[in-house]
C-alpha cells in the first residue's frame, strides 16, 4: 500500500491549484479519498470525531441492497426461462448466470453515466465528488424493468441526476429521491417499455414465448380479479422489476438498515402502518365491484414494489421528513397513499412511486408544522410566566 | 431529597485513558499566563507593563467594554510578556513566578451582612467576577446585568472529566461559602449526578438541588438549565464552575483570592495519569515533559469534545480542568470506509464494533475520519442532544443567517459545549461548534 501512497504522494501537486491537472482536481480527490481515508485532523471545534463518514453511510446501503440485487437477478433469469419455457431444463446457476447477464449492462449503464454526471458537475463548481450516486446507481436498476431499453436507463439516469439533483446543488440539496425520478420519467415517457406484460422478461418476443403465456404482474392481475397468492409475492419469483419482487430479500436489507442505524424504523414501520389501515379500509368498505378494492390489505404490501419503496426509498434522509415526528406522518401518508393510487387509479397499477414522491414534495411542509410547534412551545413558556 | 431528572439522550464516548483518582506530585512552573482568548468577545486593555512586579491578585488587564471587570495575576511576581499572534490581538500574558511575593488580602468578609453590590464590588476588584460566564453568549458575566439564577453543575460528564467530587473534598465548606455567597447575586441551582456525590453538593443550601441521571451531556450546565429553569429571550443566567465556587469561598473566608487548581491528566498518549495540584494559567511543562507517548500526539487543555489544543510549553485553559493527551493521528488509511473496523468508534453500528461489546475502551485520535459534506443523515444529532430544540434546524438557520429564526429556535439556551456532540456525530463532518459561535457572535453584535 505504500507504493501506492507515495505514487499519489508523488501525483497529488499536479492536481493542486497551479498544477498541470489541476482542472481534474475533483477527480482527482475522488479516486484518492477511495484509496485511501484522507490524513486531515480536526482544526476547530471537537478534537475527536465519530468514525463514520457518508462514504461509509452509502456502502452499508448499497450491501442492504445486495440480496435484493442477488434475488433480482436470479428472478430475472428464472422469469425469462419461464417465459420460453425452459425452466425444467435449466439448473439454478444457467438462471442466475441468465439474471446476471440481463441486469448487470443495465447496472453498467446507470453508474457510468450517473457518475460521469457528477464528476462532471465537481469539476464544474470545484467541489468535491459526493457518495450519493453510489446508492442512487444501484437503486436504478433494482427499480427498471428486465427488458428496458439500455439507452432509456442511460436517458432516465441522467435526467435524474442532472434535473433531481444536481441543479439543487446536490447531494443532500435535492427535494426527491433521483432513483425514483429515474423511474417515473421512463414511466410517463416510455409506459409501453414500463408496463404491460412483456417489459418483464429479459429478451421478450412473441416468438420465444411459450403458447399461452401470461406476462401480467400481480397487480395487473389483481385489477381483473386473480390475486398472486401472498406466500408467492412474499417469495418472489414472480414478474416486477428487478429487485423489488422478494419481501424476503427486501426484508434482510431492511434488517441491515435497521441494526446499524442508517435508515429510520420510523419510516418504514409507518409505511407499513399507512399501508395496512388504507388497505383494511378498503377492504371493510370499498367496493364490491372494484377487484383492488377488495385485495386483502397483506396482500397488498407485497405486491409491487410497496416494500422496497418503504424500506429502500422513503427513507431516503434527504428527501423524507427531518423531524423525528414528521417521519410517522411522512411514512403513514406514503402507505396510505400508495394504496390510494393503487385502488382507485387502475390506469396506474403501481402507486407507491408516485406516493413517495408526492410525499417527497410535501415533507419539507410537515417538517414545518412540527418545527413551528417547538418555536410556539417556547413561546408559550415565556407567555405562562409573565 | 432533590428532584431526579433522567435524560435518555446522549453518548458516553468510551475513551482510553482515564486517570485514577490519586493525587501525583509535580513542581510548580515558572511561568504563568492568562490567556484573552479564553474569554469569547473581550477586548483586553493592558493596565500592567511588562517588568511591572505584580502580586497574585494585582489588576493586568481589564474588559474595555466593562472596565470594572478586571483581570487579576494568579502568582507573584514579574510580568515578563505580552505575547501577540496575529493583527497584534494579545494572546498570552505571561507572569514568572516569584516563590516570596505575598498575594494581596483583600479581607475577610461574611456575605451574610453584605448587600448585594458590595459582594459584586469584592468579587470585581479581586478578578473572581471572571469565573462567571453568562448566558446567552458563555461571555464573561456583565456585572450590571440582572440574572435570574446562578448554575453550578457539580459533575463533568465528558470523555475522560475530572471528578469533582473528588477534587472537592478536601474544600467542602468553602464549596457552601462560595454558594453562600452566589445566592447573594441570584438564586442558586446546582445540579449533581445520581451516583452517590459527595453531600457537599446533594446536600448543598441554595435555591435548589437537581440531581440529573444520562449518559454525557447530562453534566453540561446548559442541559441542565434547559430542564430546571431554561432560558427564554431577554432571561440572562449566570454559570460557574465547582473549583471556581470554592475559591470564591476562600476569597471570602480567608481574604486571599487562591488560584490554585486540580487539573487531572488524561487520555491514551499521557504517561502517568492522575489528578495534580496546580495554579491557574500555569505552562504546561512540568506536566507533560517526559509524560506523553511517542509520536504525534495532541494536546488539549479541557476534553477532547470542547477542549483547546495547546503546545507542550503552552498554557493551561482559564477554565479547565482537565489535560487531555490523544494520538493527532494524521495518517492515511487504506480503503478505511470499507475496513470492518473493529476498533473504530461510532455512535451507529456501520463498523463492527459494536461486536466488541459496550465495555471496551477506544483509542481515538483527531483524524475527521471523512470529508466535509452537506448534511444527509437525519435525526443522528437529535439522538445526542437531551433539549427541545431542533438542533440541525438551529444550525441552518445560523448558516442561513436568519436572526429571527435562530431566536425562535432557541439559540440563547446552547453554547458550543452543549452541542459538541452533535458535531462528534455528524456524519457529515460539520463544524457545529464554530458554526454556533458564528451565530452566537451574530446575535450579540445585532441584538445584544
Amino acid at each position: 500500500m505504500n507504493a501506492l501512497r507515495n505514487f499519489l504522494d508523488n501525483v497529488k501537486p499536479k492536481f493542486q491549484e497551479g498544477g498541470k491537472f489541476a482542472k481534474f482536481r475533483s477527480t482527482f480527490g475522488a479516486f484518492e479519498t477511495f484509496l485511501f481515508t484522507p490524513n486531515e485532523t480536526n482544526k476547530c471545534g471537537v478534537h475527536v470525531r465519530d468514525a463514520v463518514d457518508l462514504k461509509r453511510t452509502m456502502i452499508v446501503v448499497v450491501l442492504a441492497l445486495m440480496p435484493a440485487l442477488f434475488f433480482g437477478m436470479y428472478n430475472t433469469g428464472y422469469q425469462h426461462f419461464r417465459m420460453t419455457g425452459e425452466l425444467a431444463d435449466v439448473t439454478f446457476w444457467q438462471i442466475f448466470f441468465k439474471g446476471f447477464l440481463a441486469v448487470l449492462p443495465i447496472i453498467v449503464v446507470s453508474y457510468v453515466v450517473g457518475l460521469a454526471i457528477e464528476f462532471a458537475s465537481a469539476q464544474m463548481r470545484g467541489h468535491e465528488v459526493n457518495e450519493g450516486f453510489l446508492v442512487s446507481g444501484m437503486l436504478i436498476p433494482l427499480v427498471m424493468p428486465a427488458d428496458v431499453p439500455l439507452w432509456m436507463v442511460g436517458v432516465a439516469t441522467a435526467f435524474a441526476v442532472i434535473f433531481g439533483k444536481e441543479v439543487y446543488g446536490g447531494t443532500g440539496m435535492n427535494m426527491w429521491n433521483p432513483a425514483l425520478l429515474a423511474r417515473v420519467f421512463l414511466f410517463f415517457a416510455y409506459p409501453t417499455k414500463m408496463s404491460g406484460e412483456t417489459a418483464w422478461y429479459y429478451n421478450y418476443s412473441a416468438e420465444a414465448a411459450v403458447d399461452g403465456f401470461s406476462g401480467a404482474t400481480p397487480l395487473a392481475m389483481a385489477n381483473a380479479g386473480n390475486y398472486t397468492s401472498f406466500a408467492d409475492a412474499f417469495f418472489g419469483l414472480i414478474p416486477g422489476s428487478v429487485g423489488e419482487t422478494s419481501a424476503v430479500a427486501i426484508l434482510i436489507g431492511a434488517f441491515i438498515l435497521l441494526y446499524t442505524g442508517v435508515a429510520s424504523w420510523k419510516t418504514m414501520l409507518s409505511v407499513f402502518v399507512g399501508g395496512i389501515a388504507m388497505g383494511w379500509l378498503f377492504n371493510t368498505c370499498g367496493s364490491a365491484e372494484n377487484p383492488m378494492a377488495q385485495l386483502p390489505w397483506y396482500n397488498h404490501l407485497v405486491y409491487g414494489g410497496f416494500c422496497f419503496g418503504a424500506v429502500f426509498m422513503a427513507t431516503d434522509p434527504v428527501t423524507s421528513a427531518r423531524t423525528e415526528g414528521g417521519k410517522f406522518i411522512y411514512g403513514f401518508l406514503i402507505g396510505a397513499m400508495a394504496i390510494v393510487i393503487r385502488v382507485l387509479n387502475p390506469g396506474f397499477p403501481e402507486g407507491m412511486m408516485l406516493a413517495i414522491l408526492l410525499m417527497n414534495t410535501f415533507a419539507p411542509l410537515i417538517d414545518h408544522f412540527f418545527i413551528q410547534a417547538n418555536i410556539n412551545r417556547r413561546k408559550k413558556r415565556v407567555t405562562i410566566k409573565a | 431529597m432533590s428532584d431526579v431528572i433522567k435524560l435518555k439522550k446522549g453518548l458516553d464516548i468510551r475513551l482510553q485513558g482515564k486517570a485514577e483518582t490519586v493525587f501525583a506530585q509535580i513542581p510548580l512552573p515558572e511561568l504563568f499566563a492568562i490567556k484573552p482568548s479564553d474569554f469569547k468577545g473581550l477586548t483586553p486593555k493592558m493596565v500592567a507593563k511588562v517588568g511591572d512586579k505584580v502580586q497574585a491578585g494585582s489588576v493586568l488587564f481589564f474588559d474595555k467594554q466593562h472596565p470594572e471587570v478586571k483581570f487579576v495575576s494568579p502568582v507573584g511576581g514579574e510580568l515578563v510578556a505580552v505575547n501577540r499572534g496575529d493583527r497584534r490581538v494579545i494572546t498570552e500574558i505571561v507572569v514568572k513566578a516569584d516563590s516570596k511575593a505575598a498575594p494581596i488580602d483583600f479581607g475577610k468578609s461574611d456575605p451574610a451582612a453584605m448587600s448585594r453590590q458590595q459582594v459584586v464590588d469584592k468579587l470585581l476588584e479581586s478578578g473572581a467576577w471572571t469565573y462567571f460566564k453568562q448566558r446567552p453568549y458563555n461571555i464573561v458575566a456583565n456585572p450590571t446585568a440582572e440574572p435570574k439564577a446562578i448554575f453550578v453543575s457539580t459533575f463533568d460528564s465528558a470523555p475522560l472529566a475530572p471528578d469533582y467530587d473528588f477534587i472537592v473534598s478536601t474544600n467542602e465548606e468553602f464549596f457552601q461559602k462560595g454558594l453562600d455567597v452566589l445566592s447573594k447575586i441570584a438564586p442558586v441551582y446546582v445540579g449533581t449526578h445520581n451516583n452517590g456525590c459527595s453531600k457537599a453538593f446533594s446536600g448543598a443550601k441554595c435555591e435548589k438541588v437537581t440531581a440529573f441521571e444520562g449518559p454525557h451531556p447530562a453534566g453540561c450546565v446548559g442541559v441542565q438549565i434547559n430542564h430546571t429553569n431554561p432560558i427564554n429571550a431577554g432571561e440572562k443566567v449566570f454559570t460557574i464552575q465547582p473549583q471556581e465556587v470554592v475559591t470564591i469561598g476562600k476569597l471570602f473566608a480567608t481574604g486571599v483570592h487562591d488560584f490554585t487548581r486540580v487539573v487531572v491528566l488524561c487520555g491514551s498518549e499521557m504517561k502517568k495519569r492522575a489528578y495534580v495540584k496546580t495554579i491557574l494559567g500555569a505552562q504546561l511543562t512540568t506536566m507533560v515533559n517526559g509524560n506523553l507517548a511517542d509520536g504525534h500526539v495532541r494536546l488539549i487543555s479541557g476534553n477532547v469534545l470542547t477542549g483547546t489544543q495547546v503546545q507542550p510549553d503552552g498554557y493551561l485553559g482559564y477554565y479547565d480542568s482537565q489535560l487531555t493527551a490523544i494520538p493527532e493521528g494524521d495518517e492515511y488509511e487504506f480503503m478505511g470506509w470499507a475496513a470492518p473496523g473493529f476498533n473504530k468508534f461510532s455512535a451507529s453500528r456501520t463498523f463492527f464494533s459494536w461486536l466488541t461489546g459496550k465495555k471496551h475502551e477506544y483509542k481515538l485520535n483527531a483524524n475527521t475520519h471523512g470529508e466535509l459534506r452537506a448534511f444527509v443523515v437525519s435525526n443522528e444529532m437529535e439522538k445526542v442532544f437531551p433539549m427541545d430544540i431542533y438542533p440541525e434546524h438551529l444550525i441552518k438557520a445560523i448558516m442561513a443567517e436568519d436572526i429571527d429564526k435562530m431566536e425562535q429556535l432557541g439559540i440563547y439556551e446552547v453554547v458550543e459545549e452543549d452541542m459538541a456532540l452533535c458535531e462528534f456525530v455528524c456524519t457529515s463532518k460539520i463544524a457545529i461548534q464554530k458554526t454556533l459561535r458564528n451565530g452566537l457572535n451574530l446575535m450579540m453584535k445585532e441584538v445584544g
